[in-house]
């Protein structure tokens, strides 16, 4: 009973607590919850600054980028003059090849010309003007069709040719006649021309599936550019990469992970793996350059040489990703087969290399989506700068041949002077994203699909 | 022959090998694969692979090895004295593939026989006309010692094909036959696949440091090639970036590493608090379902590939920093010229790297022991105390680790400094003037017309070798403190 014992002359304790109340925080408290709170809200400061930027990001991408699947036509009706095709009149291919695309433009004003009369436009403009609001690609599309049916010329034959880019910005809102004056390629008269026949329905945004499948376009035609060809020219990339990586990537992996006795060898081939992952994908850009090229004298912008060079830098990621499959299957799987008289081969080949396969497949897939988006690498081999005009002629070509990839080809773009090529890099952007998201939703499905917890 | 048709015949001899191997062995063993060693199979797969890896390997060492040889022949052809002003022995020897290529050529359109191909007293001027006429192409007209070094170049190599083929197919053959022959009953063909198999396993891992030793080996050369022609004290403590394709250029990485560095410092200044906080909130204060939706979310900034930054870096941010900080923009400072600029790759390129950082600082985080949070949360700190009192100083090793990662990872970066960083060199301290990195320099020294015996040209293998080391020594001396760090909590 000590504890209400008080030494009486003890000063007699005041009725406010020393501590004060535990209702009542003293400054110090609060200074230091404020604290708190503020160290908490700079956490979610960050996070919410990280996903602003994906925000912002994607909402740029969708935005700048879906004009692109999109182009301006202008439908016309026309007459495939026999006397300007076929003059000698026996349809012979060889002479209607001599005649050029130049040959075809008067075929197309008049076209515009007769169309103008039939909707009842009035314009000052001549033919020649008119016809100037049409795609440079037109004329060769018309004389593609000829060529491939001669049998037409001298019917009238409806046609849908793309517009000029400075037409097609003007509808998409990028062009307007402010930012036209001092272009010679298209004048203010013409976009009034071609608000007239905006309103007669001939000329109207529509979507483009040349964009997806078609081919890469010189500089004045950024409204016939297309990324298709390049797309092969990345398949056949991802062909090699596949080829190559997944089977050295797993047997390298079964090698460090099954075989590999504690050894110098070992420890430096584990310490050079790791490495490979780390180093800048330039550096693996001048390896390709000096030894692909340079030394073994591959050809030079071959997508063969692209998918060798992307190939060296996936081996790291699907090395990793399989030895951390293989390690996942547990001993007991390794130590049943043994028992049963499996060699420690047949234990590998037989029973844990088929059990990590959804593992494997998984990190090959990721490797593979981090190799198609790569572009460094190839700007040194010299897959930039080649206009991918025609797709590969069979399976041979397409490795050998020169071509482009997707990610090069929105680089190329992203270089050249006229504005409308930018949203062609755009929309070049949402389709590499596209097949990425694809490959990765794949990844995850296989992961929670097939995935084994032991 | 092509190279595809010789793989396709020692594919189809592999495939006979593996049956003929197979029913020989059932044979000897009257047909009752009970009395056989190893399974019936592996006496199939020792003949296939007897006969194919050997030829393979052969094939493969065969490619790599003949253009040296021929190439280092055909050189000691050329005469000194025909080496003109201003060009080299690397110029000529381009030129003389060349015009083999266009010899080969003209011979496959049958403008050309065989016989003319390789006549050496043929009249130059007559032979060159011809190259035209079947529109090869030719960069220079043609002398006679370049022409007698094409022509032994196309005699050699055609030569040395031949050579191949028939030296690959019969190694095929003598290994299907010695594998043959061995296979009987008492055979342990089962140990010996296997040993194969695994001599096969090992290349594989073998192949990461063949890269490396190829990356270091490759790079090395050029750069050896590129000091004796270039003083290296000018490269390495140089002053001036001035590459001039005339001669007489100024290469120094100095310039072009204070670029490098300048974006670096601006991107980790942007990825470190941002990603540092992230990691310490996901993984301090974040409830399960928040981080389960907040982490993946961050790390789709990872998974987006570096062109897409790059595009975003040039079209959107730049323009967005002029309309804020260029003339007559929204702050009316006037201070930047052109959307090119240091603020704007390191802007971007800091965004590239906050899930980066956060990730492995989230890691880091999580690996510190409950009881040091358990400990010092007892004694009344706060929440936010403990984490900066405690857990950061624990964590700080395996965080700088992160960092240097971080920073290796921006130093080696690409595109985004090639699309926004800009091109010029110099050592300026304004955020908002263009400058120029190692790696922008690399691509543009290396792309379009190159001329692999100029200095301006091997500047770049130069750059690159250095990129290789800083970011391996970065990256090497970030495991390590990571490794170090683990260790003493494990």
């Amino acid at each position: 009973m000590t504890d209400i014992t008080q030494t009486p002359n003890a000063p007699v304790p005041s009725d406010k607590p020393k501590g004060g109340s535990l209702f009542e925080k003293d400054p110090r408290t609060k200074r230091r919850n404020a604290a708190e709170g503020r160290f908490k809200m700079y956490g979610i400061a960050a996070i919410g600054v990280g996903l602003l930027m994906l925000v912002v990001l994607v909402t740029n991408i969708v935005t700048a980028g879906m004009g692109a699947f999109q182009q301006t036509f202008l439908e016309l009706d026309v007459t495939l003059l026999e006397s300007k095709l076929d003059k000698k009149g026996n349809r012979n291919i060889d002479d209607i090849k001599k005649v050029s695309t130049f040959g075809y433009a008067p075929l197309v004003s008049a076209a515009l010309e007769s169309e103008v009369e039939k909707l009842g436009i009035q314009t000052d403009l001549k033919p020649k003007k008119m016809a100037g609001i049409l795609s440079k690609a037109a004329m060769a599309k018309l004389r593609n069709y000829v060529v491939a049916n001669p049998d037409e010329i001298g019917k009238t034959v409806s046609f849908r040719f793309l517009a000029n880019s400075r037409v097609d910005g003007y509808i998409k809102g990028r062009v307007t006649r402010a930012s036209i004056a001092n272009d010679k390629s298209i004048s203010s008269e013409q976009l009034d021309f071609v608000d007239q026949l905006i309103d007669a329905g001939v000329l109207y945004k529509a979507f483009d599936p040349d964009f997806i499948f078609g081919a890469d376009a010189s500089d004045q035609r950024p409204e016939a550019a297309g990324i298709g060809v390049s797309m092969l020219g990345s398949l056949f990339m991802m062909l090699v990469v596949l080829a190559l990586a997944l089977p050295i990537g797993v047997a390298a992996s079964i090698y460090l992970e099954e075989f590999a006795p504690q050894n110098r060898l070992t420890d430096i081939i584990e310490v050079n793996i790791s490495n490979l992952a780390a180093v800048p994908s330039i550096v693996f850009g001048i390896l390709g350059l000096a030894v692909f090229i340079n030394y073994m004298h591959l050809p030079t912008s071959a997508p063969l040489v692209g998918g060798l060079v992307l190939t060296l830098m996936t081996l790291p990621t699907i090395i990793i990703s399989t030895r951390a499959s293989l390690k996942a299957v547990p001993p007991s799987i390794r130590d049943a087969a043994l028992g049963v008289g499996a060699s420690k081969m047949q234990a590998v080949f037989h029973h844990v290399l088929p059990l990590a396969a959804p593992g494997i497949l998984t990190g090959t897939i990721i490797g593979l989506a981090q190799a198609l988006g790569e572009t460094a690498p190839l700007l040194l081999i010299g897959m930039v700068g080649f206009i991918a005009s025609n797709p590969p002629d069979g399976i041979v070509e397409g490795f050998l041949s020169p071509n482009s990839a997707m990610p090069a080809q929105i680089y190329e773009w992203s270089k050249r002077a006229d504005p409308a090529f930018y949203e062609r890099a755009w929309g070049g952007i949402i389709i590499l994203l596209l097949f990425l998201v694809t490959m990765n939703t794949i990844a995850v499905i296989l992961r929670r699909r097939f995935e084994r917890r032991w | 022959m092509a190279l595809s048709w010789l793989l396709l015949i020692l594919l189809a001899l592999a495939v006979l090998g593996y049956f003929i191997g197979r029913s020989r062995a059932l044979a000897s063993a009257g047909g009752d694969s009970r009395d056989l060693h190893s399974l019936p199979s592996y006496y199939g797969y020792n003949v296939a692979l007897t006969s194919l890896i050997p030829a393979l390997g052969l094939l493969v060492i065969w490619l790599l090895v003949q253009p040296m040889i021929v190439s280092s022949t055909v050189t000691s052809l050329i005469p000194d004295d025909s080496i003109s002003e201003g060009s080299n022995r690397g110029l000529i020897m381009s030129e003389v593939r060349r015009v083999a290529d266009g010899l080969d050529g003209a011979v496959a359109k049958g403008a050309l026989t065989e016989q003319e191909a390789r006549n050496a007293d043929t009249d130059v001027d007559a032979l060159t006309a011809k190259l035209k006429d079947a529109r090869q192409v030719l960069t220079q007209d043609l002398t006679k010692p370049i022409l007698l070094a094409a022509q032994k170049h196309r005699v050699m190599n055609a030569a040395g094909t031949v050579a191949m083929q028939v030296s690959v197919l019969l190694l095929a053959l003598m290994g299907a036959a010695f594998a043959y022959v061995r296979t009987h009953k008492d055979f342990r063909a089962r140990n010996v696949v296997e040993q194969g198999i695994l001599a096969l396993l090992l290349l594989a891992a073998s192949i990461a440091i063949l890269t490396t030793v190829g990356i270091v080996l490759s790079m090395l050369f050029e750069t050896m090639n590129f000091f004796q022609m270039h003083s290296w004290k000018d490269f390495f403590f140089g002053s001036t970036w001035a590459p001039n394709f005339r001669g007489g250029s100024e290469l120094s990485i100095l310039p072009l590493l204070w670029g490098t560095l300048y974006i670096s410092v601006i991107a980790l200044l942007v990825a470190v608090p941002i990603g540092l906080f992230a990691a310490i909130y996901l993984s301090e204060y974040a409830s399960g379902i928040t981080r389960a939706i907040a982490k993946p979310l961050l790390e789709i900034l990872a998974g987006i590939p570096t062109i897409v930054y790059g595009l975003f870096a040039l079209l959107t941010v730049g323009p967005a920093l002029v309309s804020m900080f260029g003339d007559g923009g929204m702050l009316g400072v006037g201070w930047m010229a052109s959307s090119n600029a240091v603020l704007t790759a390191g802007l971007v390129m800091g965004i590239m790297l906050i899930p980066f950082v956060s990730s492995l600082s989230d890691d880091i985080i999580n690996a510190v022991p409950q009881s040091m949070r358990d400990g010092s949360l007892g004694l009344g700190a706060t929440h936010s105390e403990t984490v900066r009192q405690v857990i950061l100083p624990a964590a700080l090793p395996g965080i700088v680790g992160a960092v240097l990662l971080a920073a290796s990872r921006a130093i080696g970066e690409t595109m985004i400094v090639v699309m926004a960083a800009g091109a010029i060199a110099k050592f300026s301290g304004n955020p908002f003037e263009a400058m120029t990195t190692i790696t922008t320099r690399i691509v543009s020294q290396l792309t379009g017309d190159t001329d692999f015996a100029s200095p301006e040209t091997l500047v770049a293998f130069a750059l690159g070798l250095t990129l290789f080391i800083i970011t391996l020594g970065l990256n090497i001396f970030a495991l390590y403190i990571v490794r170090k760090y683990r260790e003493q909590y494990e």
